[in-house]
């Protein structure tokens, strides 16, 4: 079975502060890692394996800085990484055409892989794009995934409803968190992993199309005025002005 | 052209509003597009809502499929020239949109909260860095899809005068290689957090699943009668139902009062919680996040406060 997962270096949202004077958020000098969901996409690829052998390989979209990301996939258990430069400017359509690209030139796949939606920006959209791209099945949000030799069945997480799909090969499917808990690497697995191949494909060598259709205008901060009045003392005096201070706002009728 | 779809009738009806605002200022129309069995009521009622033409497209596919639906709108994109495209923001619509740009290469944006024209081009904005920012995104190139989540716009006041026309036209789809084997309804209750006016929730502060009476104890004194919870509680232990989950891939909710207990705060729980109008959080850690978003803060143990706060607030109420 060879399996693609499509990973994203992400700025580590949960480390991201807010400049208090504009609100914009500070993206510099926060730290980056692989976004969270997509690891749960590489821990279903190494169980897949684990099950009916085969090859797995990561590809990412991103500056030379991802390649530390990459290892860790490595570690993890992935066999191979290919890093593909990313353009200057940059839409969903950009770097869907580019996976789409490069997963074409690695040519042999059952499956392709990824979270549900990346960390930073949660939209969800590079994996049901990239299906329609490749003009194959797509299977989102799973939260369970049997593969079979033939065929994949898994469990999809609507919301309010949950869709058991199945599709023969080859197929693209898209993982929730809850799918499963991602291995943390061994010392051992770490050392392995700086002997496994991560190619440098560079954007123009994949598509000489690369206009981005959606542009980034700005950056707006999310202003978000509140009180900030913390009780601290004594509890039941606590809760007294609490109750006194929502009595006064007027939601206590 | 502005098209509008969504599987959802009343997100359909929400859509139809910005919709038909966007068609106006571009002197075009809107039509929204029903696919599956032809139903003539349905095209009325969103006529009566603002649509100027109803699409109806006719096929014998029973269960949604993106890839299908996806091939649908395709179609008739070809068929009526649509410049806009806007889908209600679901789960099955996100993946019908984001599949659709992949088919048309175009460009898209996924859960926009605003819409505008600028220099005549399609401008949106949408919550990105979970909460901490929102992203101004323009088009520069057509066809422009974009999806809207629930709540976002009020539907337009029913006219029936408003008239509209309505096209019927079969479509053969390339059929999808996936099979859907079931579909289950989540076991869910009456619980509809997006329209609660108040709001008790509650995190990973609580010890055990029987201790979240103590929410639903101080919700009920509060007339509010709804909890919520942060994702560990709904995805994780599964305490609560998913219905239950406020948060960037939860519910948004705006109530007028919203209480976080035992939540420690991370942005994707603010993202979903913060145009609530009073924030009140209860939490042992003075250092916790949820006090720099919260009006109002208790610093303690919840076990001690819950239940005193629940008196108190039963006393004044009388």
């Amino acid at each position: 079975m060879n399996i693609i997962v499509c990973a994203k270096q992400v700025v580590d949202v949960s480390e991201m502060k807010v400049d208090p004077n504009t609100k914009k958020p500070i993206l510099q000098g926060v730290p980056q890692k692989i976004s969270d969901i997509d690891k749960n996409a590489i821990e279903e690829a190494i169980k897949i394996k684990d099950k009916h052998g085969g090859k797995i390989t990561v590809v990412t979209v991103g500056s030379s800085d991802a390649k530390e990301g990459i290892k860790e996939l490595l570690a993890m258990g992935a066999d191979e990484g290919v890093l593909i430069s990313s353009p200057d400017k940059c839409d969903y359509r950009v770097v869907s055409s580019l996976l789409a690209e490069a997963i074409k030139k690695i040519g042999e796949y059952d499956i392709v892989l990824c979270g549900e939606a990346s960390i930073d920006m949660f939209s969800g959209q590079v994996g049901p794009r990239l299906a329609g791209l490749l003009n194959m099945p797509q299977i989102t949000y799973a939260q369970n995934v049997n593969a079979e030799k033939d065929k994949t069945v898994a469990v999809r997480n609507m919301g309010d409803k949950s869709v058991t799909t199945e599709s023969s090969y080859p197929v693209l499917i898209t993982v929730t968190k809850e799918i499963n808990e991602p291995r943390l690497p061994s010392l051992m697995q770490i050392l392995g992993a700086a002997n496994k191949p991560i190619n440098e494909w560079s954007a123009d060598s994949l598509t000489k199309d690369l206009e981005p259709k959606v542009e980034t205008l700005e950056l707006k901060g999310i202003p978000m005025e509140r009180k900030n009045i913390v009780y601290k003392d004594d509890v039941d005096d606590s809760v007294k002005k609490l109750v006194d201070s929502l009595a006064k706002e007027g939601v206590l009728r | 052209m502005v098209l509008v779809f969504s599987d959802n009738k009343n997100l359909s009806l929400e859509l139809l509003n910005k919709g038909s605002e966007l068609a106006k200022e571009l002197g075009k129309n809107v039509t929204a597009v029903i696919v599956g069995k032809s139903d003539d009521a349905l095209a009325k009622e969103y006529i009566s809502h603002g649509a100027d033409k109803v699409f109806i497209a006719e096929t014998d596919i029973d269960s949604f499929k993106a890839e299908e639906y996806a091939g649908i709108l395709e179609k008739v994109l070809k068929e009526t020239g649509a410049e806009i495209v806007l889908v209600g923001s679901n789960k099955n619509g996100k993946d019908l949109a984001s599949r659709l740009a992949g088919r048309l290469d175009a460009g898209c944006v996924i859960d926009c909260t605003n819409l505008y024209l600028k220099d005549k081009k399609l401008t949106v904005e949408r919550v990105v860095y979970s909460g901490n920012a929102i992203a101004v995104e323009q088009f520069n190139s057509k066809p422009n899809i974009v999806t809207i989540p629930s709540k976002v716009f009020d539907p337009l006041a029913k006219d029936d005068k408003h008239t509209g026309d309505i096209v019927k036209k079969k479509f053969d789809v390339e059929k999808s290689a996936s099979k859907v084997l079931k579909v289950q309804e989540m076991q869910t209750g009456d619980v509809n957090v997006e329209d609660a006016e108040i709001i008790v929730s509650c995190g990973r502060g609580f010890k055990s699943k029987d201790d979240i009476k103590l929410v639903s104890e101080l919700a009920e004194v509060l007339k509010g009668k709804t909890v919520g919870c942060s994702r560990p509680i709904a995805a994780d232990l599964k305490w609560l139902s998913e219905d239950h989950w406020i948060g960037l891939s939860g519910h948004k909710v705006k109530p007028k009062l919203y209480v976080a207990v035992g939540i420690s705060g991370q942005i994707q729980h603010i993202a979903g919680m913060r145009d609530s109008s009073i924030i009140v959080a209860i939490n042992k850690d003075p250092e916790a996040l949820i006090f720099k978003s919260a009006d109002y803060g208790i610093v303690g143990d919840l076990y001690e406060i819950l239940p005193k706060l629940t008196n108190m607030v039963k006393e004044k109420m009388g």
